[in-house]
């Protein structure tokens, strides 16, 4: 069981190593020859002027919990839908009656402009 | 030949086979990726009736290793405001997830490398860490552009990651199995018992999903060059650059490779009769593959860039809405002598 994870470590430490070895390649490679205008943040050739962790639009922030409470609904919704075919008419009952909460409650953000982005 | 090496390496014979195993997957996907930006280039110019790369090697062929080389020979830049390592660690952040993704990808029957029940969650969790890439790009970049671009390709991605698992729940369904080898299987037969004509709706919803999960036109406002340059990858150069630009292909042909698999029945013949099913599997998902990505080219040389509340509209506000009525619809049917349909 656990050992057909196994080649998926190995796959995963593949991949970082594509993604390590051609930056280590091309800072070996490459000419390195940094200067204070090369290395300044590119702002169309102005000195930047003001730290670019600036604040941000809230609603960025509030994709990001609507996205949890969505992806986790999702979680839940895939054992049910692996199991469906054998929990029958029961099964798709109860699921309803929690999608139906989540509709609510998808209403509610919708009607509060929660995904107006004008 | 296998016996000898078994014998030299011993314990260690396993890792060393998977390892081979793991090249002769993430080679082609290498070649692949290395070819389609030149096949980019070559249908968009086509499309625009020019002829695109054809300087470098016949027919332009040389023009992605002209490139590579290229990119290998200037210098990686990085800011004096820059988190070093976050700034590092971003591209490889996301072209790992886009190649380890792979392992679970069946290639044809019995042609998987870890054959695991989990196949679907495994995929979905290593597609939702490549965001990561994005904002630890986007932050340690330390430049107005690249924080903009980056919280904007964040937003985007989840948005439509939400439709994109509704989409795949559909599936789930049918195929009654997370493991993406039995999902095919389920979809045994001709074309029209592929998943995409029951879930045809799903099938659309997933594909332009899939299209601004990659942040391709006309979704590119996170990169869009026309307001904010680059997006988050704007401080980048040379061999850091190119890795994030090899992780965007990868996730294109890793999309559309999903795709395939849950919509268009894998490696499937496209009539179970003679002279298509005597054509190997894997050739199957190849042409499958290829004509989602012309797809994806197409659309690129096609339509003009959304504007950002408009993408996010039709993530929230179209695509949650149709997914879940289907899967309600679906899931209803199921339950109705109608069920044949979705078996």
């Amino acid at each position: 069981m656990l050992e057909n994870y196994f080649p998926i470590l190995l796959f995963i430490i593949v991949g970082l190593a594509v993604g390590i070895a051609p930056i280590v390649l091309g800072k070996v490679v490459a000419p390195s020859r940094p200067d204070a205008e090369k290395n300044s943040p590119y702002e169309c050739g102005f000195e930047a002027f003001e730290d670019a962790r600036m604040k941000f639009d809230v609603r960025y922030y509030l994709v990001a919990i609507l996205f949890i409470l969505f992806d986790l609904e999702i979680a839940f919704l895939f054992p049910w839908a692996v199991v469906l075919q054998e929990i029958g008419l029961f099964g798709f009952i109860a699921m309803l009656v929690f999608l139906g909460i989540l509709v609510v409650g998808f209403v509610y953000e919708w009607m509060k402009g929660a995904l107006e982005w004008e | 030949m296998i016996a000898f090496m078994q014998n030299l390496l011993g314990p260690a014979w396993p890792v060393v086979w998977t390892l081979v195993k793991i090249i002769a997957i993430v080679a082609p996907i290498m070649g692949a990726v290395a070819y389609l930006t030149l096949a980019e280039r070559k249908v968009i110019g086509f499309m625009q009736v020019r002829m695109g790369p054809n300087r470098v090697g016949y027919f332009g062929l040389l023009q992605p290793i002209a490139d590579g080389l290229k990119l290998l020979m200037k210098e990686i830049i990085i800011p004096s405001a820059a988190n070093k390592t976050l700034f590092l660690l971003g591209p490889v952040l996301a072209i790992a997830p886009a190649l380890a993704a792979w392992a679970v990808v069946p290639f044809d029957v019995d042609m998987i490398l870890a054959d695991i029940d989990a196949g679907l969650l495994y995929i979905l969790a290593m597609t939702s860490v490549a965001v990561y890439g994005v904002i630890i790009a986007g932050w340690a970049s330390n430049s107005k552009y690249a924080f903009l671009g980056s919280l904007r390709s964040a937003a985007q991605i989840v948005s439509y990651e939400i439709a994109m698992g509704f989409a795949l729940v559909g599936v789930l369904m049918c195929a009654g199995s997370l493991n993406l080898g039995k999902i095919v299987v389920a979809q045994a037969g001709g074309f029209w018992q592929w998943y995409w004509l029951p879930l045809f709706p799903l099938f659309i919803v997933y594909f332009i999903s899939a299209v601004a999960e990659t942040n391709r036109a006309p979704f590119d406002v996170a990169e869009g060059e026309s307001e904010i340059v680059a997006g988050f990858h704007v401080e980048y150069s040379g061999m850091a650059f190119a890795v994030f630009f090899l992780a965007e292909y990868a996730n294109m042909i890793l999309v559309c490779m999903l795709a395939a698999i849950m919509f268009l029945g894998g490696w499937q013949p496209l009539l179970d009769v003679a002279p298509f099913n005597m054509i190997p599997g894997f050739l199957w998902l190849i042409i499958k593959v290829a004509l989602l990505l012309f797809f994806f080219l197409w659309f690129r040389a096609t339509f003009p860039r959304y504007r950002y509340d408009q993408i996010m509209r039709l993530g929230w506000k179209v695509f949650i809405p149709i997914t879940l009525v289907w899967i309600i619809v679906v899931g209803g049917l199921m339950q109705t002598p109608l069920a044949y349909l979705f078996h």
